[in-house]
């Protein structure tokens, strides 16, 4: 009997692994089958030129640039609101600290919201202040999108943290700020997870720069112009009744899979750089 | 009450509620010792530590034994401020370090620890080299000048007998080091404070015995410059290197008193059923 569990919730386990692996190749497979045809030099090294919604030369230079803008920004301030607000729930706030659950309980909320939601408000904002859809507009809200989830992780990963080496440090006589800075080293891995997480949501949402961020064929040159990004450039082509942008539409959705593929990558080499006195 | 007869050991607890030093007691009770006087503290309205008075002499190993619970590491916690982290304990009483009290308004937690090298039951190097862990409190300490910090550094590491082991590799991370390396490396850490009083929570209860026995060594060694205080669950670890012997059950002093006399003429029926086994 025992032995029939335990084969079980094996052969349950294997199955969620293979339907969670086999979703991932077939989504990926179908854009690349889609996608790399139509995927030239051309897509990722030139703006759209006349005619590029109709099937005439250009690329999405324009999309590639605004979505990493974009997202740096957005990286960056929640990185700046994120970081000191974790820290400070977490190692200046008593353990059992309402004020913390509070905290914790409104980004929960946050977190659920959808991203329409925070598009609009970012819109209504940027009327109220008289700022037309731009870049900065774009950051700003996709920033607002991004931190309740990057708080979040970071927090879970920051929870998990032994109290050994808080105290070890406290009773060196380390200031709090001078433990927070040692502890945030032991971190950096949960960061680089929390930013990941982040990142992967952030580049990948249309709907908070659809009204905040607007569209433009041109690369924007200062914060106040609209900017394009990749997911509301695959919207537009494949909203195209052409064939051949419709399949353009694909190879930007390539583009957009290895940002992220490259993101993703490159977050746990430098992470691993950092594991190298983890203990 | 307790020890009423024993007052003039340099190791005491005082019977009257009010604390009054005898006048033998003083002539130990120069400025280097710890002196707490009617110590109570409390978690959650709970009475851990009950009317704590006790003496602990310079230069000389005192070690805190007791059964689990008794309040041995919160009596330890008290000495270098480390409650102050957790708001829900409450803490009444003096604890006199240098004839300043440490809980008066006013007095600088960071200087209150700086006096205190803190080893803890398992040791827990900090995320960075060898090197810069040792370095790491001069530096926070204000030190700046990096020959002064490699000589402080390689001077408690050859004080710490890690110097032959670890030379040549100063540079990686100290989490490769084994456990009873660790240790001693916090140790190192803590003695480059350059601090008054070791504090030691059952610093050897996670280490084997080869390495436990390199640590009571430096703990005999240390006793020269510092004064010790442990908090120990082995009775033959006490026995081993100990001076002076604090007896605690139930977050009441029981019996205190040199080594000798504590394991060969204990007072109290309390501390002979301790000593004997009947519990622990």
């Amino acid at each position: 009997m025992k032995f029939l569990e335990e084969k079980i919730f094996k052969v349950i386990m294997i199955g969620a692994a293979v339907i969670i692996m086999v979703t991932l190749i077939f989504i990926i497979g179908t854009v690349f089958y889609k996608g790399l045809p139509s995927l030239t030099w051309d897509m990722i090294t030139k703006i759209p030129g006349g005619g590029f919604y109709l099937g005439k030369e250009g690329g999405v230079l324009n999309a590639i640039a605004g979505s990493i803008y974009i997202i740096a920004g957005a990286l960056l301030i929640s990185m700046v609101i994120s970081i000191p607000l974790v820290m400070y729930i977490n190692f200046y706030l008593p353990n059992k600290s309402h004020f913390a659950s509070l905290i914790r309980f409104s980004l929960d909320i946050l977190f659920g919201v959808p991203s329409i939601v925070y598009g609009a408000f970012g819109f209504a904002l940027m009327v109220y202040m008289g700022i037309k859809a731009s870049l900065l507009g774009g950051i700003i809200t996709v920033g607002m999108l991004i931190m309740p989830i990057m708080m979040r992780s970071l927090d879970e990963v920051t929870r998990l943290l032994s109290r050994d080496l808080p105290n070890a440090l406290l009773s060196l006589g380390s200031t709090k700020f001078e433990m927070t800075k040692v502890l945030l080293r032991q971190l950096m891995p949960g960061l680089m997870t929390a930013v990941l997480l982040a990142v992967g949501r952030g580049i990948g949402d249309a709907a908070t720069v659809l009204f905040t961020a607007g569209y433009t064929d041109n690369i924007p040159s200062s914060l106040s112009q609209p900017a394009a990004t990749l997911p509301l450039s695959i919207f537009f082509q494949l909203g195209s009744p052409v064939e051949e942008v419709q399949s353009r539409a694909y190879a930007s959705a390539v583009i957009l899979t290895i940002i992220i593929l490259i993101l993703s990558f490159s977050a746990r080499y430098f992470s691993s750089k950092f594991l190298k006195y983890k203990s | 009450m307790i020890l009423a007869n024993r007052q003039l050991e340099p190791l005491t607890i005082d019977p009257v509620k009010e604390f009054k030093i005898p006048v033998q007691l003083k002539k130990v009770m120069n400025s280097n010792a710890i002196r707490i006087e009617n110590l109570d503290v409390f978690i959650y309205e709970q009475h851990i530590l009950k009317d704590i008075n006790l003496v602990i002499p310079e230069k000389s190993i005192t070690c805190i034994i007791g059964p689990s619970g008794c309040g041995k590491t919160t009596l330890l916690k008290t000495l270098n401020r480390m409650h102050d982290e957790t708001p829900e304990v409450k803490i009444t009483g003096k604890v006199y370090v240098d004839d300043q009290n440490i809980y008066e308004k006013g007095v600088n937690v960071i200087d209150t620890r700086k006096k205190m090298g803190l080893l803890a039951q398992r040791p827990c190097p900090l995320p960075m080299s060898i090197f810069d862990n040792v370095a790491y409190g001069p530096r926070i300490h204000g030190i700046k000048k990096r020959k002064a910090i490699n000589q402080t550094v390689i001077q408690y590491l050859q004080y710490v007998g890690l110097w032959d082991e670890v030379r040549g590799r100063v540079r990686s991370s100290a989490t490769k080091l084994s456990i009873g390396q660790q240790q001693r490396l916090c140790l190192a850490r803590g003695l480059a404070i350059e601090p008054e009083y070791i504090l030691g929570d059952e610093a050897t209860s996670s280490l084997d015995p080869l390495s436990t026995k390199k640590i009571e060594e430096l703990f005999i060694k240390l006793k020269e410059k510092y004064t010790v205080i442990l908090v120990t669950h082995t009775l033959r670890q006490a026995r081993r290197i100990a001076d002076y012997i604090v007896f605690m059950y139930m977050g009441e002093i029981i019996e205190c008193g040199s080594t000798e006399e504590f394991f060969n003429n204990p007072m109290e029926k309390l501390t002979r059923d301790y000593l004997s086994g009947s519990f622990s």
